[in-house]
């Protein structure tokens, strides 16, 4: 404390009980509360007259003491009243605290806590522009709208300090409030007037350090009306996700146009009713596969006709010998019944055998029918580097997972948020302007 | 600017004036109120004892706002039945004349601007009502009947044998005001806007122990 300057600081003793009371904000005192019974006391008359006695003895202690100061809200600011504040909703009551912080310079500001959740307030001047929706009202100042979250009547139902205002325990005020996460914009309307403040969201961590508190803050409980969402990067995540989709179009249609295509292979067989595999294999004439290292599509078309067919195929290669083997079956049943007309399966069947280097290559093929239907005659085709959807379609499902998983959580955010409003059943988007 | 010096006609104490249309003054030896007639001070009456105040500005308080130097040479502090607040007359450098208001530490910066011809009549301006002045809305805030609880130094009108000063407050979307000053007929308009103590740079201003300023 430097001793220069005009003091601000006063004492006196409480008319009512004789105990003293500090007083911190020189001449802006209306109403000053004695710590020790509670009364409230006239801070502008000489004998300080009692205006208020209180009978219930309900002692709530604030969480930064009386006196305290700390740098907030771009200045030093002391703690010189406190307040708590009670709605009912549903016959529940809910209490929150609301600190009254000073500096002679910068004026008066506000702390409010509700089960761990803080938030910073300063009083607003410019009149909000309302809209009247029937499922929404906002309110909008300086650019941001503001949707309306709850309407109540608050009540006083503690004061310590002092007030430049006339304060008293049960006084009640009407009070509406509209959020943009994280700023809370709220109206607390008297009979007189109707006053505006803005809220921001700040860390109860913050708090404490703003106030050098010891110990740490009180975790917060659930979700506050204005906190910002932990999912608040995800318009970020999605407009992410569409340059990577673009970027994946852009890679599939190149695909797509620079694809070969080329057909190396295509022969026509029949199998007979009992063909069973090893006993009627076969190896197809060779095939060049040329280029680089790339895919090979193996079609396997029938003639079937309420049946099917099974192959057993190996890619081999000539001069190494190494063999890639896949199992492929096609079938094709129809008919009718009470529904109308059916088809099951389909007449031919597409397999990828991924990454084959160039060379020569052969089909050693096993095929196998019914052994007591008709025979089939079947088609195999080879063609080289065919461009595979079911790659870009797998890449686009990834790409999706990541904004989708998180979308989902955000809205979970959102759902927790407004259940405590008076809008719990109205959907909510989680879009505001208050972003970026 | 000039600073004309004269006598006070009741105690002879030198006054000093930091603006040269000030209108009325105060003597701050004998606080007699004086106003000036021509080249005479006249003596109109006794200022009432200013009630000890918490607020950080004083006469002399410099300041700068928006790129203009200002000087407060003089205030008014209005009383109305829920509390009180200062209204500082200041100079800027370039002459022209305005007012800082200070209301429990929450500043406004005002000027008084030609009262426009088609005002509508007091009854039209209740709270709540909308205004529109040179493309600019306004919402009527508060409707507020004060009256002058003490002055001292340069103002520049009379102040001396008014009692009650009914005011309307308008506010608009953007934190800009209006204040109507019934005290006369056609009232007075003020525009003016919100503003935070640090967009004030003020030096010279009353210092409060153990709040250094800096």
């Amino acid at each position: 404390m430097t001793g220069s300057g005009t003091p601000l600081a006063r004492g006196l003793n409480c008319p009512n009980c004789g105990s003293a009371v500090e007083l911190r904000a020189g001449e802006h005192a209306l109403t000053a509360v004695c710590p020790s019974c509670l009364s409230v006391l006239d801070a502008k008359d000489p004998n300080f007259r009692v205006l208020q006695t209180v009978e219930e003895k309900m002692r709530v202690k604030p969480r930064i003491p009386l006196g305290t100061r700390g740098t907030i809200m771009g200045g030093t600011y002391q703690v010189i009243g406190f307040q708590v504040r009670t709605i009912v909703v549903e016959g529940v009551s809910y209490s929150w605290h609301e600190y009254l912080l000073f500096n002679p310079y910068r004026g008066f500001r506000y702390l409010t806590e509700y089960q761990g959740h803080w938030n910073a307030v300063v009083t607003v001047h410019a009149v909000p522009t309302m809209q009247k929706q029937v499922v929404l009202s906002t309110a909008k100042l300086d650019g941001i709208t503001y949707r309306h979250f709850q309407s109540a009547s608050a009540r006083t139902t503690f004061v310590l300090g002092e007030f430049p205002w006339q304060v008293r325990t049960g006084d009640t005020v009407e009070a509406q409030d509209y959020v943009a996460p994280p700023r809370l914009l709220s109206a607390e309307t008297t009979a007189d007037e109707t006053t505006w403040s803005r809220s921001e969201y700040i860390a109860g961590d913050e708090v404490w350090k703003a106030f050098k508190l010891p110990g740490s803050a009180p975790p917060a409980v659930g979700i506050f009306a204005n906190q910002p969402s932990p999912y608040g990067g995800i318009g970020r995540l999605w407009k992410a996700f569409v340059l990577l989709f673009i970027a994946l179009a852009v890679m599939f249609l190149g695909r797509e146009v620079s694809a070969r295509r080329e057909q190396v292979f295509s022969g026509q067989f029949v199998a007979r009713p009992g063909a069973n595999g090893d006993s009627t294999a076969f190896v197809t004439a060779p095939f060049e596969l040329k280029g680089h290292t790339s895919n090979v599509e193996l079609t396997t078309a029938g003639d079937l006709n309420n049946s099917w067919i099974f192959v057993d195929y190996a890619l081999i290669n000539e001069e190494t010998g190494v063999s890639t083997e896949v199992a492929r079956e096609a079938s094709y049943y129809y008919g009718s019944d009470s529904d109308g007309n059916w088809s099951e399966g389909g007449k031919s069947d597409r397999a990828m055998i991924p990454s084959v280097p160039p060379g020569r290559y052969f089909l050693r093929v096993a095929p196998e029918v019914a052994p007591d239907g008709q025979a089939v005659t079947y088609n195999i085709r080879v063609r080289r580097d065919v461009p595979n959807a079911l790659f870009f379609g797998v890449a686009l499902l990834l790409l999706l997972l990541p904004p989708v998983m998180l979308s989902i959580r955000a809205a979970a955010f959102e759902s927790q948020r407004w259940k405590e409003s008076d809008h719990a059943f109205s959907i909510s988007s989680s879009s505001d302007d208050s972003d970026e | 600017m000039t600073q004309p010096t004269a006598n006070c006609p009741n105690c002879g104490a030198p006054i000093t004036f930091l603006w040269s249309s000030a209108v009325q003054t105060v003597c701050p030896f004998c606080r007699t109120v004086l106003v000036r007639h021509d080249v005479n001070l006249l003596k109109v009456g006794e200022a009432a004892d200013l009630p000890v105040d918490s607020s950080p500005i004083q006469i002399r308080t410099e300041g700068k706002y928006k790129g203009r130097n200002f000087l407060v040479v003089g205030r008014i502090l209005y009383e109305y039945e829920r509390g009180g607040w200062n209204e500082w007359h200041l100079i800027y450098s370039d002459g022209e004349s305005g007012w800082l208001s200070d209301a429990q530490a929450e500043y406004a910066m005002s000027h008084r601007v030609p009262t426009p011809g088609n005002l509508p009549a007091p009854n039209d301006l209740k709270v709540g009502n909308d205004v529109e002045w040179n493309g600019n809305h306004y919402t009527v805030a508060t409707r507020t009947v004060a009256h002058y609880r003490g002055v001292e130094g340069e103002l520049p009108f009379e102040t001396w044998d008014k009692s009650d000063v009914p005011f309307i407050d308008l506010r608009s979307r953007d934190g800009r005001f209006a204040t109507l000053d019934w005290s006369d007929t056609p009232p007075t308009l003020y525009l003016g806007e919100f503003v935070e103590w640090d967009d004030l740079n003020l030096t010279n201003v009353r210092e409060f122990e153990g709040w250094p300023l800096r």
